[in-house]
């Protein structure tokens, strides 16, 4: 994306019809650390790599509970994640006093979704320079969206945002076929080796990430760190295996593709 | 979604201009029964609007239907009543709109209307109310009330008015868990005998309206056989000359 004399307003298009400012708004989101979500039929699990300045500081909250039933994961401007997450809480919030009920979570990312809108129709103001992941419950089950910047939103059976997410998406293309039946453990299994492939080769221990569940009859937390840890070992143990099998595959797709490079 | 209120400059307590809020009512209903049952909920209630003393108006539906899923019987001022389905109807409207498969069942519906009559009453112009709210969705069934005060609670059986006295006792001995529709209904009809002969603002002409699982059904206005021959009422005022 090179720079251009239509992109310094908001409300300026281009004469290819395109909205620059919202466009690198959302490259804003590309620079955070990754964040990726997938969903079964009955839960839905975040999970976030956390990035520290140094290694003096701490690392940023990524992950935020909205409400028992919605939690987001966000990746980009975290200031602007964190006052977008206000606003969720204050709109179930406010949905709960009213009608004593929590409030559907597709129309809790639709009024997200319109509020990111004004901002890329005012010329006082700027797009939220954040992407979230939008993890609920309600009557007609479990929902993962995907809330960005220019004010669109979508849903996911599985996503993953943020800087080397592309790794991510890989993994959850190939896999993603099985989420709606998985369990809740098969669910969380996969997020971390999700997380795995964006790390691209550092150690994959708890301190580096964060993941959250939501499911029926279980409302929306953060996972502690000991059982993370458990969770990263047992399956390390399980990953000479996984390895092997991955071999042996590759293995059987270079024989017939094989064929066709000897000519 | 603003309803509510009038400007705020018109509110309060009275003005030069007069008072503009509620200090009495004027068109009333009596009572109200709702009970649940087998299937859902059962609600009756006569059709009388009172001016006062005078039994005025003898057409007035006083349970009508909420989205899908609710009914509301409402007894005290009827012009109270109208506005609260205004307010109701814009609310149902607005949760179509969204069009997502999800909907505002009994629960829902009573929680907003307590906050509505809540509200009136801290700003002292109240809608002269009590109101019987039941339903059903998913299986859940839902008997609900709500006063003119904001007071609201769930149960099995509810009355309003009047029926509070003479048909709860009732409801306490006679209702069971899963009573038949038919069983129901005749409960209900002997309560609200009970109210015609004793309620002076009953009128003999009523309607009851179920809500199940798959719908509403509001049935015809009908009257309920009476019996008013009864010796006690033969020579009323044999043992006190003058009086009535």
């Amino acid at each position: 994306m090179f720079r251009n004399q239509y992109d310094t307003d908001v409300t300026t298009w281009s004469p290819a019809g395109r909205l620059f400012q919202v466009e690198y708004a959302m490259e804003a989101v590309k620079q955070g650390s990754a964040a990726i979500g997938l969903r079964s039929k009955t839960h839905v699990v975040l999970a976030s790599v956390n990035k520290a300045n140094s290694e003096l500081s701490s690392h940023q909250k990524k992950i935020f509970k909205v409400d028992d039933h919605i939690g987001v994961a966000i990746a980009g401007l975290t200031a602007d994640g964190r006052v977008l997450s206000r606003y969720l809480r204050s709109e179930c919030i406010n949905y709960s006093f009213t009608y004593e009920s929590p409030l559907p979570v597709g129309r809790l990312v639709v009024q997200l979704a319109d509020k990111a809108q004004v901002c890329t129709q005012r010329s006082w103001k700027r797009p939220y320079g954040v992407g979230l992941l939008v993890a609920g419950l309600d009557e007609s089950g479990a929902h993962l969206y995907y809330n960005c910047p220019s004010g669109n939103y979508f849903e996911y059976q599985a996503f993953a945002i943020g800087s080397r997410s592309q790794a991510a998406k890989t993994y959850l293309e190939r896999k993603f076929k099985t989420f709606m039946s998985s369990s809740r453990e098969d669910l969380i299994k996969d997020a971390l080796f999700a997380i795995k492939e964006t790390l691209q080769g550092e150690k994959l221990t708890s301190s580096i990430c964060t993941i959250a569940v939501l499911g029926v009859g279980e409302p929306f937390h953060i996972m502690d760190q000991k059982s993370i840890q458990e969770l990263i070992e047992s399956s390390e143990v399980k990953e000479d295996e996984p390895v092997a099998d991955q071999g042996t595959a590759m293995q059987e797709d270079q024989s017939p593709e094989a064929a066709p490079m000897d000519i | 979604m603003n309803s509510i209120d009038s400007t705020p400059a018109k509110q309060g307590l009275a003005s030069i201009e007069g008072s503009e809020r509620t200090l009495y009512p004027y068109v009333t209903g009596t009572s109200v029964i709702g009970i649940k049952y087998k299937d859902g909920i059962l609600i009756a209630a006569d059709m009388g609007g009172s001016y006062g003393s005078t039994l005025r108006y003898k057409s007035v539906e006083r349970i009508k239907p909420i989205g899908k899923h609710s009914l509301l019987g409402a007894s005290g001022e009827i012009s109270d009543f109208q506005e609260i389905l205004k307010y109701l109807d814009e609310l149902i409207v607005y949760d179509n709109m969204w069009d997502d498969g999800n909907s505002l069942g009994p629960k829902e519906v009573h929680n907003y209307l307590t906050r509505v009559m809540y509200n009136r009453r801290n700003k002292f112009n109240p809608l002269w109310n009590s109101l019987v709210l039941g339903g059903v969705k998913k299986g859940q069934k839902y008997l609900g009330m709500v006063s003119m005060i904001g007071v609201h609670f769930e149960d099995n059986h509810i009355a309003t008015g009047f029926g509070n006295h003479l048909a709860r006792p009732i409801l306490r001995e006679e209702w069971h868990e899963n009573i038949s529709f038919e069983d129901g209904v005749k409960l209900l009809e002997k309560c609200m005998r009970v109210l015609l002969y004793r309620d002076r603002s009953a009128i003999n002409k009523l309607q009851i309206a179920k809500i199940t699982e798959s719908g509403v059904f509001v049935s015809q206005p009908y009257a309920l056989k009476t019996f008013w021959g009864y010796s006690a009422f033969e020579n009323p005022t044999k043992g006190a000359e003058g009086s009535w």
